[in-house]
C-alpha cells in the first residue's frame, strides 16, 4: 500500500503539480522568479559552495538522464569493467563536489547575519531536501555497487512505467531502503519546483545563445501606423 | 541610413556645486526602498576621487565595457561564454563592501530611551541586518576631497601621471577638485543590454530609454559586471538588477527626469538627438584616437533636410524632429564640439555628455594673490595647470590631451569674450586672438554664454512628449501604480521564494 503511495501516487502527483505549477508560477508571477543570487551579500565564500555545487549536481542530473533514455548504451559502455570503474568513480567524485559544495554553502547561510536576512523557510527546505538527495545518493552509490550496471535495469524500466502511464512498481518495491528514500525524495524535490527556489533551473538563460547582442524594443510600429487608416493598429508589446 | 532618436544629456561642469541635490531627488522617486537602499542611480562623485562603487573605473577589477576585436566589440567581463561561465559564481562583480553598507540611526532611541545618567543617542543601524553598525564609507564619503590619502590618491585617472606630479599635485596650495555627476548614460551599444541572459534589458527604439524589465530579469547579474560606469544595481531584496529609468513616465509627458528638474546649479540639458543606428559598430569598434571623433559622426543634423525626410521615414514624429532641432545636447555636442563623453574608451557611445570643467585647470593664481585669466597666461597655463592635463584627458577623451585643450580654449574665449563685452578692460587684441584660436566668432560665442548661463528652463530641457495617440509603452495610468513599486507591477514587489 505504502509502495503505491511513493511510488506510483507520489510521482504523478509531484510531475503533475510541478508542471500546473511552474507554468501557472511563470506566467503570473514572472516577477517572482529569480535565481535569488546573494552573491551581491557575501561574495567570497560563494565560490567554493557553488561551484562545486552546482557542477556536480548538473553533471549528476544528466547522469541519471542518460541511464533513463539510453540504459542499453550505458550497459554497453559497462561492459568492460574499467569503464564501469571510470564512470562510477567519476560520478561519485561529483557526488561528493555536490556535497562540499553545498556543506559550504549551509555554512555559509547560517554565518552571515545579512544572509539569514534574505533567507526563507524554503531555503532551509531546499537545503534539507538537497542534502537527503545527495547523501543517500552518495550512500546507495557506495554500498549498493555498481549502480550504473543496476539502475539501467531496475529503475529505467520504472521510471518508463511511469511516462507511458502503466506503472510497474514491483521492481522498485524490492529495493533498499536507501534507494527507496532517494527516489521518494527526489520526486518531492521535483513537486516542490514550484514552490522553492529551484524555480531557477527551468529558467536557465538559452535563449541567449541564440539572440543577437544588443536588444531594442519598438513599442509601437510607427511606420506601420503612418501607412494605415485603421484608428488602432497592431497589439500592444508585453514589455513590462 | 537607419535614423532614430535618443534623449541626450549634457552636464556643465562648470556649474556644478556638488550639492547632490540630484542624487536625493532620484532616491525619494525611485531608490527609497528594501533592498535599493544602497542605489545610487545618480550620483554625484569629487574628482579626483575613486567614486562609488569604489574605483569603478578600473576596468581590471570589474571588467565593464567593450574591448575592439578586429572591426567589432567584444564584452570584457561578460557576453555568451564568459557570462553563462560566471552564471553559479560571477567573478568580476562588485559586492556591498566596494558600495557602502546602507545605516539609518535609531531615532526613536531619542524619545523612548529610559531615564537615565546619560543623554539618549540616535545610533547608527544597518539597514540590511538591523545590527548596530560603525558607518566606515558612503556614497559620497570623500565629498571635497576628504581623506584624499585613501581616495584622491588611489583615483585610477593618476595612471599616465609620475609620482612626482602626484605628489605635487596633492600639496594644500596646489590641490584642486570638480564634481562628476554620474548617471545611467543610455549607451547606443549598451554593454548591459549585450550582457544579460535572459534578455531582460532592453533599449526603448523610440526613445532610446535602456530599462530592465523587471518580469523577465533572472539576477543573473551580468549587466552589473557589463555596465563599465556601474550603473546597473542588484537589488538584494527583491533578487532582481534595477538601473536609471531616465525618470520616463515624466520623459513620455514631456517632462525632465526628477534629477535634472531638481539641479540647483542648473548644470543640465537634455534633448534629442538623431542618429544613425547602421554606424553604431563601426563607431564602438573605431581606434582609440577616433572614438570620440567617429561617436560624433553618428550624430545626424536634424535640420538636413535629407536626414529629416528620411527620419520620417523611420516613423519619427514630426514633434521629436522638431524638438531635435531646437535640442541644447545638439549644440553643445557637435555645433560648438563643447562636451564630450566620460570614458569613450569603455565603448559604449555613452548619451550623456560633459563640458568640461575649466577652473580647476586655469585656478592658477598670481603673486598678488588674483586669479590669471589673461590669455597668455592662460593658454601657457594650460600645460602646468593645477589638474593636470593627462587628467582631464583620461576621463573624458580616452586619453587625447588636444581634444581637452580645444575645448578649454573655447570655454575660455567665450569668457573672454564676454568679459571685454561687460566690463571691457581687456585689450581688444586678445580677445580677438582668443576667439580666433579657439575657432570661434562672436555670434558663437555669444550663443554658448546664453546657453550656458542664461538659458530659460524650456531651453534646457527640450523634450517632445511620447505620443499617447500612438501608443508608448506605458498606456496604462501612472495613478493606478501609485503605492507598488515602479510601474507595470501588479503586485506589490515582495522577494520570491
Amino acid at each position: 500500500m505504502s509502495n503505491n503511495f511513493f511510488f506510483i501516487g507520489l510521482p504523478y502527483a509531484a510531475l503533475v503539480i510541478m508542471l500546473v505549477g511552474s507554468i501557472f508560477r511563470y506566467t503570473n508571477f514572472g516577477y517572482k522568479v529569480s535565481s535569488l543570487s546573494s552573491q551581491f551579500l557575501e561574495g567570497r565564500e560563494l565560490f567554493y559552495g557553488s561551484r562545486p555545487f552546482h557542477w556536480g549536481i548538473i553533471f549528476l542530473f544528466f547522469g541519471h538522464l542518460v541511464a533513463f533514455l539510453f540504459p542499453r548504451s550505458v550497459l554497453a559502455w559497462n561492459s568492460i569493467p574499467v569503464r564501469l570503474i571510470i564512470l562510477e568513480v567519476s560520478a561519485f567524485g561529483f557526488g561528493l563536489a555536490a556535497l562540499f559544495g553545498l556543506t559550504m554553502l549551509i555554512i555559509r547561510r547560517l554565518k552571515n547575519r545579512r544572509l539569514l536576512v534574505v533567507t526563507s523557510k524554503m531555503d532551509a527546505f531546499v537545503y534539507v531536501i538537497l542534502l537527503v538527495q545527495i547523501i543517500t545518493g552518495l550512500l546507495v552509490a557506495y554500498t549498493a555497487r555498481w549502480g550504473s550496471a543496476w539502475f539501467p535495469a531496475v529503475l529505467t524500466p520504472y521510471l518508463k512505467s511511469l511516462f507511458v502511464f502503466n506503472p510497474d512498481i514491483t521492481a522498485v518495491s524490492s529495493m533498499p531502503l536507501l534507494v527507496k528514500i532517494h527516489v521518494i525524495s527526489a520526486f518531492i524535490l521535483i513537486g516542490m519546483i514550484p514552490f522553492t527556489r529551484f524555480m531557477h533551473f527551468l529558467v536557465y538563460p538559452f535563449a541567449y545563445f541564440f539572440r543577437r547582442y544588443q536588444y531594442v524594443i519598438w513599442n509601437w510600429d510607427r511606420k506601420k501606423i503612418r501607412s494605415s487608416r485603421k484608428l488602432v493598429n497592431g497589439v500592444r508589446s508585453k514589455n513590462n | 541610413m537607419d535614423i532614430r532618436s535618443q534623449i541626450a544629456m549634457v552636464f556643465h561642469l562648470d556649474k556644478c556645486i556638488g550639492c547632490h541635490t540630484c542624487s536625493i531627488a532620484c532616491k525619494n522617486i525611485w531608490t527609497d526602498r528594501k533592498g535599493a537602499e544602497y542605489m545610487w542611480w545618480n550620483n554625484v562623485e569629487t574628482k579626483p576621487g575613486t567614486g562609488y562603487p569604489s574605483k569603478w573605473e578600473d576596468q581590471d577589477i570589474y571588467k565593464g565595457g567593450w574591448v575592439k576585436k578586429g572591426n567589432s566589440v567584444l564584452l570584457k567581463g561578460a557576453g555568451k561564454i564568459k557570462g553563462i561561465k560566471g552564471l553559479f559564481h560571477n567573478p568580476n562583480m562588485p559586492v556591498l563592501e566596494d558600495y557602502y553598507e546602507p545605516w539609518t540611526y535609531e531615532y526613536e532611541n531619542l524619545f523612548e530611551a529610559k531615564e537615565g545618567d546619560d543623554q539618549p543617542i540616535a545610533r547608527p543601524v544597518s539597514l540590511i541586518t538591523g545590527e548596530t553598525i560603525t558607518p566606515k564609507s558612503g556614497p559620497n564619503w570623500d565629498d571635497d576631497l576628504g581623506g584624499s590619502e585613501d581616495y584622491a590618491k588611489n583615483d585610477v585617472n593618476f595612471k599616465n601621471i609620475s609620482p612626482a606630479e602626484k605628489e605635487a599635485m596633492f600639496h594644500l596650495e596646489r590641490m584642486t577638485m570638480h564634481y562628476l555627476p554620474r548617471m545611467c548614460n543610455h549607451c547606443l551599444n549598451p554593454a548591459c543590454v549585450a550582457s544579460c541572459p535572459s534578455g531582460a534589458i532592453y533599449k526603448r527604439g523610440e526613445d532610446g530609454v535602456v530599462l530592465i524589465n523587471q518580469e523577465k530579469c533572472r539576477g543573473w547579474r551580468m549587466c552589473v559586471t557589463a555596465c563599465p560606469y556601474k550603473k546597473s544595481y542588484y537589488n538584494w531584496n527583491t533578487g532582481k538588477s534595477e538601473k536609471c529609468v531616465l525618470c520616463y513616465p515624466r520623459l513620455e509627458a514631456g517632462e525632465a527626469p526628477a534629477c535634472h528638474q531638481s539641479c540647483v546649479g542648473r548644470i543640465r540639458y537634455i534633448g534629442v538627438m538623431l542618429y544613425d543606428a547602421d554606424k553604431i559598430e563601426a563607431a564602438a569598434a573605431s581606434d582609440e584616437e577616433n572614438l570620440i571623433a567617429n561617436q560624433m559622426d553618428i550624430y545626424l543634423d536634424p535640420n538636413d533636410p535629407e536626414v529629416i525626410a528620411e527620419a520620417i521615414k523611420n516613423g519619427i514624429h514630426e514633434s521629436t524632429i522638431e524638438a531635435a532641432q531646437k535640442s541644447p545636447v545638439y549644440k553643445f555636442v557637435k555645433e560648438w564640439g563643447l562636451a564630450l563623453p566620460l570614458h569613450p574608451e569603455f565603448r559604449t557611445l555613452p548619451n550623456l555628455f560633459y563640458v568640461p570643467p575649466l577652473l580647476p585647470t586655469m585656478a592658477f593664481v598670481n603673486e598678488e594673490g588674483v586669479y590669471e585669466t589673461t590669455t597668455e597666461h592662460f593658454w601657457g597655463a594650460i600645460e602646468k595647470s593645477r589638474l593636470p592635463m593627462s587628467y582631464m584627458a583620461s576621463l573624458f577623451s580616452a586619453g587625447n590631451e588636444e581634444i581637452i585643450k580645444i575645448v578649454l580654449k573655447k570655454l575660455m574665449a567665450v569668457r573672454l569674450h564676454r568679459r571685454s563685452e561687460t566690463v571691457g578692460d581687456l585689450p581688444e587684441k586678445e580677445t580677438k586672438d582668443a576667439i580666433r584660436d579657439a575657432v570661434l566668432d562672436k555670434e558663437t560665442a555669444d550663443e554658448i554664454f546664453r546657453l550656458t548661463s542664461l538659458p530659460l528652463f524650456d531651453e534646457r530641457f527640450v523634450i517632445p512628449a511620447a505620443h499617447r495617440e500612438e501608443a508608448i509603452e506605458m498606456l496604462e495610468s501612472a495613478s493606478d501604480y501609485k503605492g507598488s513599486t515602479g510601474f507595470g507591477f501588479k503586485v506589490p514587489p515582495k522577494r520570491g521564494l
